[in-house]
């Protein structure tokens, strides 16, 4: 079961709205290599996963990836929070705006709807573990170009993105260490 | 800055990431020592949360007129100013 704690996992403090940024991070969400589809394809996975350490450790990156949905949907609600028309239509917000408003909505930063498609369990160790790994790596591309923007105006919440990169780097080295124990296939 | 949120989300975060490497190798003597430390240090930072600012799960929520687990701030609301 799960049981909401009300905190966030990191705290976000963002000084100034900026409908562009918003636009791009929201992917971070919603988008193929965003924190709902690593939020689901561990705790899809992790059923069907052979040994209890998997089980384990499935659980709780999955776990882990719902606190990082909270984290970046506080992001994105503090960085749409009191914006003007006029900078809602300027920065481009106003594709999304017109359909949800400031809500917050999972798409990718093209505006695409989060899907099912963006992940796969298969119930193969070998073939789950590979795709956990590459969606890791995938998350540690998407990062740099988001942190560049992120430092422009919101340095406050910028470490965030630091941090995770590294530990996306890590979940990466996990998996792959996992494979590498799992045996010849 | 709340820094009893702070201690126990730094305790948290450093837990959380002890636990994944725990998860693979749970006979680590060294792991398993840190992990019961910053446990308990977790636990101290913890409670003195509670008693200060309220709950942060529903069940330590107590009140005989109002549940308290609607009241306070949110977390993507909060704020240091």
């Amino acid at each position: 079961m799960f049981e909401y704690e009300k905190k966030l996992q990191y705290p976000i403090k963002i000084k100034k709205p900026d409908a562009a940024l918003a636009k791009l991070i929201i992917t971070q969400i919603g988008g193929p290599d965003g924190e709902l589809g690593a939020s689901q394809r561990y705790l899809s996975q992790r059923y069907t996963a052979p040994y209890s350490e998997v089980k384990g450790l499935l659980t709780d990156i999955g776990t882990e990836e719902l606190s990082h949905i909270e984290m970046v949907s506080a992001i994105l609600y503090q960085l749409t929070r009191g914006l003007s028309i006029d900078e809602i239509k300027k920065s481009g917000f106003d594709t999304y705006f017109v359909d949800h408003t400031s809500a917050i909505y999972p798409v990718a930063a093209s505006g695409a709807p989060f899907t099912a498609t963006y992940f796969q369990s298969k119930g193969d160790i070998i073939t789950d573990l590979t795709e956990d790994m590459a969606a890791d790596a995938a998350v540690r591309q998407t990062r740099p170009s988001l942190k560049a923007d992120m430092l422009k105006d919101c340095r406050a919440s910028c470490k965030i993105f630091l941090d995770n990169l590294q530990q996306s780097t890590a979940y990466m080295l996990i998996f792959l260490y996992l494979i590498d124990r799992t045996g010849p296939i | 800055m709340n820094d009893l949120l702070t201690a126990v989300q730094m305790y948290d975060f450093y837990l959380k990431e002890l636990q994944l490497y725990l998860d693979t190798h749970p006979t680590c003597a060294d792991a398993l020592a840190a992990y019961g430390e910053y446990n308990d240090l977790r636990k101290k930072a913890y409670d003195m949360y509670l008693e200060k600012y309220g709950p942060l799960i529903p069940s330590q929520a107590g009140g005989k007129e109002r549940f308290s687990w609607v009241d306070d701030t949110w977390p993507w609301e909060r704020s240091d100013d």
